[in-house]
């Protein structure tokens, strides 16, 4: 018998409902988002001009660590992962997770690895100051004193990224509708059936690494510690190992997104569907192959240069098919432009464009000159940003209507969506010339011959901030006084089993599941 | 008690966690080591050379350079006596670095050596070297500390110029943790 929820607080700390946990998890990263983007506004409010105006050098380097840890672990992963509570039971036909209760627990031990985290900046010492990447020695000889509040953070949020793939494997493998066979499932489903598989893999690396570090700095071993006979090196081997595998799993749910939209509204299903999987297995197994490309500056020989070079260059092809299958799409559809829809195109654009800097960045020789100037940020903001959080704002633009049972108001969303757009490409074009012209990454304070571009890159900052309360307002706004809606099918071009089920979806959805044809 | 499907993958993928976690804490290091052994990037030199002597190739000459760095915050005054010298491949050749110790506490360091061209490590042989070992100095103590090597007569004719770098860590601290767990 459909029972409603329960009542009061408990509904939340006791969920166990796909819906209920995929809507904390959405508030929760949208909060970190938040948190995240304060920092980042921070540090373009320091570097609007050269000199030091406002905050220290030592908590600048608090500032791009910080943002960096929060916007990767707590605002984009957290947030994908929401959407996949919310999005895979519905695309598949399935009642539920399959796994109710470590779902509940998953999302509950994130706040305390954020607070671990966050704690830190209230402590002697300050935050981490190591950078996102937390190269050791820095970050174990000469991090600040609260380093193990990082670690353990770290540790948690890993857990319960684990945890949240093993639920997301186990739902896809074994709680499918009778007639959904493998290549049937939704896009999304597969990305991120991938993402989870790579998470798997190489999350525990990274609790290794802080494992390690925890070592070298509390109970005397020597992994990454010369004098000991450790090799700081290896560090970076390790890292990197899970930190490229990293930002496909980032970005390949977002690649899932927007090949839901882009059918939608071009009203045509989507081009070279098994293809599509298949490169996106590729993407996935090649991600665990290149990952020194981050290393070329260390000293290695030319014949690792020369592999990790073409190896990197190799991944670009079945990226390309994507892009290549996302505009085919397109072509000859009937287009519309509602805002979902824009976000998308503006992914396979600017992603595009951040794959290219990629590229450049493949070059070994030329990345010696590139390496940790802004010329990376510029690239990794246009991949991560404009690749995975635009992909989330349209992803929330486009199934909110069914989640709530409320529309959004399509002005709103298109001037935010406009908003957004512009004062991205305001803030992101120019810190690839500051890169080229010499411009190093990480530093609190500049030369005189850089200013023009960091002021014009803090107003384009500014301006993406504001469109983030702009979204913030748009959805509170629609939950509340949203006009209400009842259709089914929100969008008259969407395909899917979600779409089959009444709006607002019920709390409880395929008790019997939904025959596939 | 039967288990059901979607236990049986949570096991596996458990499983797999778990393995991918040893891998990186147990398994990576050592790979990493054997790898560098292997191939000699890096530049890391090998410990103490036994191989029999060598004739010697007295129409090659090889230069060595010495260079001698502070890590961190070391406070020992340390350097080569020679900067630097020329050899033949298969000479036998001894040479000194100073060190001092100017606090005014007991300390103990730890030479780490390095060597360029990187594919210069494996023919460059010491056979003494003050790096093998520890080095303690009580306050304001200095020591010449002594070096032994033989350059391998095979080593690649495109190498003329060999740099053996000591970088010098402060371990005394280490040191003395070390002491009181084994006492
Ligand atoms: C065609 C695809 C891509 C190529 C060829 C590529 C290549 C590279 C290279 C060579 C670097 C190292 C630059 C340096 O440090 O000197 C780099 C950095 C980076 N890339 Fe990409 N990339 C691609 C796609 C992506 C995607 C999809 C993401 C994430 C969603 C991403 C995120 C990053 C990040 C975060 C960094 C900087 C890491 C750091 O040092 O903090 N990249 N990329
Ligand atoms: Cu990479």
């Amino acid at each position: 018998m459909a029972h409603g929820p329960a009542k009061g607080i408990g509904r939340w700390l006791f969920a166990t409902n796909h819906k209920d946990i995929g809507t904390m998890y959405l508030w929760f990263s949208f909060s970190m988002f938040l948190l995240g983007g304060a920092f980042a506004m921070i540090i373009r409010a320091e570097l609007f001009a050269p000199g030091m105006q406002l905050i220290k050098p030592e908590f600048f380097n608090q500032m791009t660590t910080m943002h960096g840890l929060i916007m990767v672990f707590g605002a984009i992963m957290p947030s994908f992962v929401g959407l996949a509570n919310w999005m895979i039971p519905l695309q598949i036909g399935a009642p539920d997770m399959a796994l109710p209760r470590m779902n509940n627990l998953s999302f509950w031990i994130l706040p305390f690895g954020f607070a671990l985290l966050a704690s830190t900046l209230f402590m002697e010492g300050g935050a981490p100051n190591f950078g996102w990447t937390f190269y050791a020695p820095l970050s174990t000889t000469y991090a600040p004193d609260t380093v193990n509040f990082f670690i353990f953070g770290v540790h948690i949020i890993g857990a319960s990224s684990i945890m949240g793939s093993i639920n997301i494997i186990a739902t896809v493998l074994n709680l499918r509708a009778p007639g959904m066979t493998m290549m049937k499932l939704p896009l999304f489903v597969w990305t991120w059936l991938i993402t989870a598989f790579l998470l798997v893999a190489v999350m525990p690396v990274l609790a290794g690494a802080v494992t390690m570090m925890l070592m070298d700095i509390n109970f005397g071993t020597s992994f990454f510690d010369a004098a000991g006979g450790g090799d700081p090196v290896l560090f970076q081997h390790i890292f990197w190992f899970f930190g490229h595998p990293e930002v496909y799993i980032i970005i390949l749910p977002a690649f899932g997104v927007i090949s839901e939209i882009i059918p939608t509204f071009s009203r045509k299903p989507l081009f070279g569907y098994s293809s599509m999987v298949y490169a996106t297995s590729a993407i996935a197994f090649l991600s665990f192959i290149v990952w020194a490309h981050h290393m070329f500056t260390t000293g290695m020989p030319i014949a690792g240069e020369l592999y990790f070079m073409y190896a990197t260059m190799l991944i670009a092809v079945p990226t390309g098919v994507k892009v290549f299958n996302w505009i085919t799409t397109m072509f000859k559809g009937s287009l519309t432009f509602e805002t979902p829809m824009l976000f998308a195109i503006a992914v396979v654009i600017l992603f595009t464009f951040g794959g290219f800097t990629g590229l450049m960045l493949a070059v070994a020789p030329a990345d010696i000159q590139y390496h940790d100037s802004y010329f990376v940020v510029g690239h990794f903001h246009y991949v991560m940003v404009a690749g995975a959080v635009f992909s989330m704002s349209g992803a929330i633009y486009y199934w909110l209507p069914k989640w709530s049972g409320k529309m959004y108001d399509e002005t709103m969303g298109k001037v935010q969506f406009w908003v957004a757009f512009v004062g991205f490409n305001i803030a992101f074009i120019p810190q690839h010339f500051l890169g080229l012209a010499g411009m190093p990454r990480r530093y609190a304070d500049y030369a005189l011959q850089f200013s023009d571009w960091n002021m014009v890159s803090s107003i384009g900052a500014f301006m993406y901030g504001a469109a983030q309360l702009m979204f913030l307002y748009n959805v509170v706004r629609t939950i509340v006084a949203g006009k209400p809606t009842s259709e089914e099918k929100t969008w008259e071009g969407a395909q899917g089993l979600e779409w089959t089920l009444p709006t607002p979806a019920p709390f409880h959805t395929f008790s019997t599941p939904p025959e596939v044809k | 008690m039967p288990i059901n499907a979607t236990q049986k993958i949570t096991l596996k993928l458990v499983v797999a966690a778990i393995g991918m976690f040893v891998f990186a804490v147990f398994l990576m290091p050592p790979l990493y080591d054997v790898f560098c052994e292997l191939t000699g990037i890096g530049g890391k030199t090998k410990g103490q050379y036994e191989g029999a002597a060598v004739a010697v190739d007295v129409e090659r000459e090889i230069k060595i350079q010495f260079v001698a760095t502070n890590n961190g915050a070391m406070p020992w005054e340390f350097s080569p006596l020679d900067y630097q010298i020329r050899v033949h491949p298969g000479e036998k050749t001894a040479v000194e670095f100073y060190a001092k110790n100017p606090t005014s506490r007991d300390m103990v360091a730890q030479a780490i050596p390095n060597i360029t061209p990187n594919n210069a490590a494996e023919f460059f042989h010491k056979t003494e070297c003050f790096c093998f070992n520890k080095q303690e100095l009580k306050a304001g103590e200095e020591a010449n500390m002594g070096l032994v090597f033989i350059v391998d007569p095979k080593l690649p004719a495109s190498v003329t110029t060999i740099t053996l770098s000591y970088t010098l860590f402060d371990v005394t601290e280490a040191t003395a943790a070390e002491v009181a767990t084994t006492n």
